[in-house]
């Protein structure tokens, strides 16, 4: 048990230099083999190993200086298609105990196994045959599995681009996994054609989103108070444009005007002779109503 | 005025229905008293009392209780008082019998979960006529029938004492209150009834124990089963003493074999016991002995004793042969004589009668004469009087479980020359009277004949599709198993079914997990096929029960193929797919989460394994609170034969954590929703993308908690999440916390957005949600220029594995009701507007314009925005109380609302469910591409008949006078 406190030590130092780095991934995948064991030997020690932990954190905070936290860890598994799982790799985040006893999980770091030659060739076999990966987290970082296994999967064929690129969105609720988004890191083609990564190793990024609040319904009591007594002002029509208002004038308007024009237009042809040509049937009739009018008058 | 007028004529001629029904009975009191009009009170399984005409049937009032409140006990008292007791026995209500105001109501003390026991002593006494007794959560009460008033309380509980029976010994009085303690000792209390003093009490050990309940056969003698049900126990008790006498029911009835159960009736001297084949008729002779009376083979139904004369009692049998059913009235004291014998037809639909109340009148002759109330296997109830079905209701369709539309049969060309004489005679008659009545000539006569008229309108009641959609047959499934064809123009009943393999006779005690779907829609061949629903169902709550796969002719109701399937049934996918024949795919899931595809032809698999790759499903455990999501991967594990079956592979699973979450509701977009655009242009001419998917689900969890009622936990402790879910990838594209909400949460998903209902504590009242969610990936496609050229990304197909980028907007507003049901208009194109339809608490159908739920509503909104027509920001939604769908009508204990479009874009026709039935047609934003049904269509050929004619004479005129100016 000695040799945790310095293991913990040098995986929170990993944390805060650098988390994707290489070079350090290895290691953990060690620890993780020695803390968690592969699957089937987990149930039990992730229960030891996190106390043991603590005295390790808590000297950790001394120096941080923040409130109660300490670092919790938990396995990503992955399946090729109907294969068993297999560790992955580690998400590490810190645990935060508030004041009134809920626990919430923060600075989520992810580090990602290399991938072996069988799952390499496993992955290879999936991308040729269109068939899903699967990665799964516990759902109770604290006591995982806690009820069961957070599952997503993605097609093979959306993660390569250059690298293996994938992107994680862990929803977390205290220290509940509720669940797993994981694909692609940009858009993912349909129909997914058959290609090839250059380079062989993942390319992570992790995002965890934890509870947002709803916006509060607005309320407008004062608002309505003022406009109880303002209410005349309330009930005044709209201003409205000066055509839209007097439009039904307007139009007759217009159309008398324009038919002055025309009979003024028709004024000096009444003197000559009525009936001229056919083209000209406006104006006969035009000649009509000005005679009709003046005979009226 | 003139803009009442118009909203009156907007009202007559909106075409609706509205059916009112009861349920199945459960209780039925006869009133005989010297009352004018003879009727009937009833007490249901949908919670109903009623009082129900006995010359026509018809409902002279009737109450709903509530879901939470079903009826346990209904007697009369004082003859003027209609006592039901109900809640379990904790609440006792009077209603008066005329017209069925509540008189007074009792609530009792309760302190454990009993049986519910009411007894109103029939004999009236001096004083104690105006006393009932209550039985109830393991209190007995006296309660005066006058006021409700407790007179006193007795605790009568003890740990496994089960009180089965409360009962007065010759009106005297004391009451006894006898039960089992452990079903191992007879319990039986004496208590005055002056003051609930317990007077003796006397227990009674027996070795062997008891099953079930017992019976009270006469005034000092109990029947019940021994544990092993193979022995009769009658216990003998007078006061303080006790006996038990055993007789093997081998012993005295030879041939009875496998389980027996004594038939909980009151026949005054007779019992009944229910054995495998028949029913058993027994009777204790002059020394005690147990004789058989009679044998009755099933199906036979007995009806409780009524006593005619002193001393005369009779009961009814009810005898099944094939259709006909024979009803026999026989003495209590003489079986051999009988008081009636009639037969009648029974329709074949009906099933077999599960329930009979008997009731006897004095004959025009002096003699008396019996009617029977008959409950029929489909809920329907019948009255029986002379040999003749007096009059019958179809309380079945008050318990709708599922329903679905199906189109009428195409009119068929070539009519007979008789046929359109007789039709244009008719015409032109209709069209006389309405002139008539235009130019205010017509006689009372004449308006009564336009009304009926317009009643039987014929265009709104054929059998045929008209051209704007209006006329559907609304096909309904009933918690009995009997499928309904509803007409739309008028509610009438046009065929229905009750599935035999979902009878009584056929094995099935209770069907369950009914769910009716389309099975198929012929469009190649409408003119010679005719559609077909698909009806599938389990006998009995248990996951492992086989399925029955039924599937109807939609058109007459005939039963095509019905057949039990070889596997369990969990969940029913219809697919989006239908084969050669137009019949679409189904995948009936079972319980080893395997799938099973329907129809079973080599075509279907061929479509399914074309699309395999493209098919996910989820499911969802709400006890556990965990969704699971599912692909397909090859042949079942179990049998490889078999290539219908697939196995289905887990692909995401979501686990709500226990200590924090309940999973309330789950809501999805309705399968055949249209969306008419993608792009939504807001007021600074910029484009929005609405993130469109059939995958997308609504979730809301609740904190556990906050599940019980309002105001049961404080608003820390209360919280309702939100999420958006991708159904086939798992992703969560939204979630949101509302601190201090509260169930129950009602939720509608439609286009891009969803609408939630629930309560907040913070703020003392109900809230409406509403989350749109728009795509940002497609943002980017707003070049005018590429759209033109066809240079966007815009019909490319979308990976749901891709990267979501959507933004999300949302916003609460208050809501003055509590909300029942919830859902949305559905229109042919996805054009018009949409209307939220709500199911109030009043159990009425209130509209309202989705416009008011925008997430962009604003305080001051630009000109701009107000031209897009977003309504400034409130907090409340507003209530207009003439978008009440249903008017002044109710549609009691609405259970769901259906929205079906219409071919015509501006309507859609909406068809809401519960104790009653409603039928509607609404135009969310007006009927903005027809002219109204009763437009005037002469008034305009007139209009342009003068039109012509006066343009005829204008020319002439203007011809003769162009002559005569030029002779001039």
């Amino acid at each position: 048990m000695k040799h945790t406190k310095p293991v913990f030590y040098f995986l929170f130092v990993a944390l805060i230099f650098s988390c994707s780095s290489l070079g350090f991934q290895s290691d953990e995948l060690v620890i993780d083999d020695e803390e968690f064991g592969i699957e089937g030997g987990r149930a039990t020690d992730p229960v030891h190993a996190i106390p043991t932990s603590t005295p390790a954190s808590r000297r950790r905070v001394d120096l941080d200086s923040s409130s109660d936290s300490k670092s919790v860890q938990f396995t990503l598994e992955h399946a090729f298609g109907d294969s068993t799982y297999s560790p992955a790799g580690t998400f590490t985040a810190r645990l935060k105990t508030w004041s009134h006893g809920g626990k919430t999980l923060t600075k989520l770091r992810f580090s990602r196994n290399g991938l072996t030659d069988a799952e390499k060739d496993a992955f290879k076999r999936l991308l040729e045959e269109d068939n899903f990966y699967t990665i799964r987290v516990p759902s109770n970082v604290l006591n995982p599995p806690g009820k069961g296994y957070i599952l997503s999967s993605v097609p093979a064929r959306c993660i390569p681009r250059e690298s293996l690129d994938e992107h994680f969105v862990i929803h977390t609720d205290g220290v509940d996994i509720l669940a797993l988004n994981y694909g692609s890191a940009g858009s993912c083609q349909y129909p997914r054609p058959l290609k090839f990564p250059k380079k062989w190793s993942f390319n992570s990024y992790t995002v965890m989103k934890n509870s947002e609040q709803a916006r509060r319904t607005p309320t407008f009591t004062e608002e309505l108070l003022a406009a109880e007594t303002g209410e005349e002002e309330a009930l005044k029509a709209p201003e409205r444009s000066f055509w839209s208002k007097y439009w039904m004038y307007l139009i007759p308007l217009g159309l008398i005007v324009m038919n002055a024009i025309t009979q003024a237009m028709n004024l000096p042809e009444e003197q000559q002779p009525a009936g001229q040509s056919a083209s000209q049937a406006p104006q006969p009739i035009a000649q009509r109503a000005t005679n009709s009018a003046a005979r009226r008058r | 005025m003139s803009q009442i007028i118009k909203f009156l004529k907007e009202c007559s001629c909106v075409i609706r229905w509205h059916q009112r029904y009861i349920g199945k009975t459960k209780h039925a009191v006869f009133h005989s008293h010297k009352t004018g009009r003879k009727r009937v009170v009833v007490s249901t399984e949908e919670n109903v009392i009623a009082s129900l005409d006995l010359r026509t049937g018809d409902i002279f009032w009737r109450h709903v209780l509530g879901e939470n409140d079903p009826v346990n006990q209904v007697d009369i008292s004082l003859g003027k008082y209609v006592i039901t007791l109900s809640s379990e026995g904790s609440v006792l209500r009077a209603w008066n019998l005329p017209d069925g105001q509540l008189i007074w109501e009792s609530v009792l003390q309760f302190s454990a979960p009993s049986r519910s026991l009411l007894h109103v002593p029939t004999k009236f006494g001096l004083e104690r006529e105006s006393v009932v007794f209550v039985f109830g959560g393991g209190w007995l009460h006296a309660i005066s029938s006058i006021d409700g008033e407790k007179i006193w309380k007795k605790e009568l509980y003890t740990e496994g004492l089960d009180i089965q029976q409360v009962f007065q010994q010759d009106d005297s009085d004391s009451l006894y209150a006898v039960g089992f303690l452990d079903s191992l000792q007879f319990v039986a209390y004496h208590i005055s009834v002056k003051n609930g003093e317990v007077l003796e009490e006397s227990k009674k050990s027996f070795a062997s124990g008891f099953y079930g309940s017992m019976l009270l056969v006469s005034r000092d003698i109990l029947v019940a089963l021994d544990a092993s049900r193979s022995s009769i126990v009658s216990i003998k008790f007078s006061r303080g003493s006790v006996s038990f006498h055993q007789t093997y029911i081998s012993d005295i009835v030879p041939e009875v074999a496998g389980i027996v159960e004594i038939v909980p009736s009151k026949l005054s001297g007779l019992f009944t016991l229910k054995t495998d084949a028949s029913l058993v008729l027994f009777r204790f002779n002059s020394i005690g002995e147990l004789v058989v009376e009679n044998t009755f083979s099933h199906p036979t139904i007995l009806s409780d004793s009524i006593s005619i004369t002193e001393g005369h009692q009779v009961f009814a049998v009810m005898q099944h042969a094939e259709t006909k059913v024979h009803i026999a009235v026989r003495f209590v004291n003489d079986l051999t004589s009988e008081a009636l014998k009639e037969t009648i037809e029974l329709h074949p639909q009906r099933g077999n009668v599960q329930k009979v109340f008997i009731n006897n009148y004095v004959k025009t002759d002096r003699s008396y004469g019996f009617r029977a109330l008959l409950v029929m296997e489909d809920h329907s109830l019948l009255l029986v009087q002379q040999g003749k079905i007096v009059w019958s209701r179809e309380d079945g369709l008050a318990s709708v479980v599922d329903s679905t539309t199906s189109e009428l049969p195409v009119e068929k060309d070539g009519v007979s020359v008789a046929k359109v004489e007789h039709s244009l005679f008719e015409w032109l008659k209709g069209h006389l009277l309405k002139l008539k009545e235009t130019l205010m000539l017509a006689t009372p006569d004449d308006i009564a004949a336009i009304q009926e008229m317009r009643l039987k309108s014929s265009e709104k009641t054929k059998m045929t599709r008209d051209h704007n959609g209006f006329r559907k047959l609304i096909i309904v499934l009933t918690k009995a198993g009997k499928v309904f064809a509803l007409h739309t123009g008028d509610g009438r009943v046009v065929w229905s079914l009750l599935l035999r393999s979902l009878r009584i006779s056929e094995g099935c005690e209770c069907p369950s997990v009914l769910k009716l779907s389309q099975w198929q829609v012929p469009h190649h061949r409408a003119m010679v096929e005719s559609p077909s629903v698909l009806v599938l169902a389990k006998c009995g709550p248990d996951f492992l029960q086989s399925g029955v796969f039924s599937i109807i002719d939609s058109y007459t109701g005939k039963l095509r193929s019905s057949q039990k399937l070889p596997h369990s049934l969990l969940q029913v996918i219809p697919l989006p797919f239908t084969d050669s024949t137009e019949q679409r795919l189904h995948l009936v899931i079972d319980s080893n989460f395997e799938a099973h595809l329907y129809p079973r032809t080599p075509d279907s698999i061929d479509i399914f394994l074309r699309e395999i790759s493209n098919i996910y499903w989820y499911a969802v455990d709400y006890i556990e609170g965990i969704m699971k999501g599912y692909s397909f991967n090859g042949k079942c594990k179990a049998d490889m034969e078999d290539q219908y079956c697939f196995n289905s592979k887990e692909l995401w699973s979501i686990i709500f954590p226990a200590h924090s979450e309940k999973l309330a509701i789950i809501a999805t977009r309705k399968m055949n929703e249209v969306v008419h655009t993608q792009a939504k242009v807001i007021a600074d001419q910029d484009v929005m993308y609405k993130y469109i998917s059939k995958s997308l689900i609504f979730v809301a969890t609740i904190s556990p908690k906050a599940a019980g009622e309002i105001g049961s936990v404080t608003p820390e402790e209360a919280w309702l999440i939100a999420y958006l879910i991708d159904a086939v990838t798992g992703r969560i594209l939204h979630r949101v916390i509302h601190q201090g909400a509260q169930g129950p949460v009602n939720a509608v998903v439609s286009e891009n957005w969803v609408v939630y209902h629930y309560f907040n504590l913070r703020a003392h009242r109900y809230e409406m949600s509403v989350i749109e969610i728009y795509d940002q990936s497609r943002a980017d496609n707003k070049d005018v220029l590429k759209l033109v050229l066809g240079k966007h990304n815009l019909t490319s197909p979308i990976s749901l594995y891709s990267r979501p980028e959507v933004v999300v907007k949302s916003q609460s507003y208050f809501f003055t009701h509590s909300v029942k049901v919830m859902t949305v208009t559905t229109t042919a194109k996805g054009i018009t507007s949409k209307q939220l339809l709500i199911g109030t608490i009043a159990d009425q159908v209130l509209a309202l314009d989705k416009r008011y739920l925008d997430p962009r509503r604003t305080a001051s909104p630009t000109q701009s925005e107000k031209e897009e027509g977003i309504i400034p920001l409130t907090d409340t939604l507003p209530i207009i109380p003439q978008s009440y769908v249903t008017h002044s009508l109710q549609v009691e204990g609405i259970r769901g609302i259906v929205t079906i479009p219409a071919k015509l874009e501006s309507t859609t026709l909406v068809f809401a469910y519960g104790v009653d039935l409603f039928f509607t047609r609404i135009a969310p934003s007006r009927t903005y591409d027809s002219l109204t049904e009763d437009f005037n269509y002469a008034l305009l050929l007139i209009t342009i008949v003068a039109l012509v004619a006066a343009i005829l004479v204008t020319w002439v005129l203007s011809e003769k006078k162009e002559l005569r100016d030029r002779w001039k």
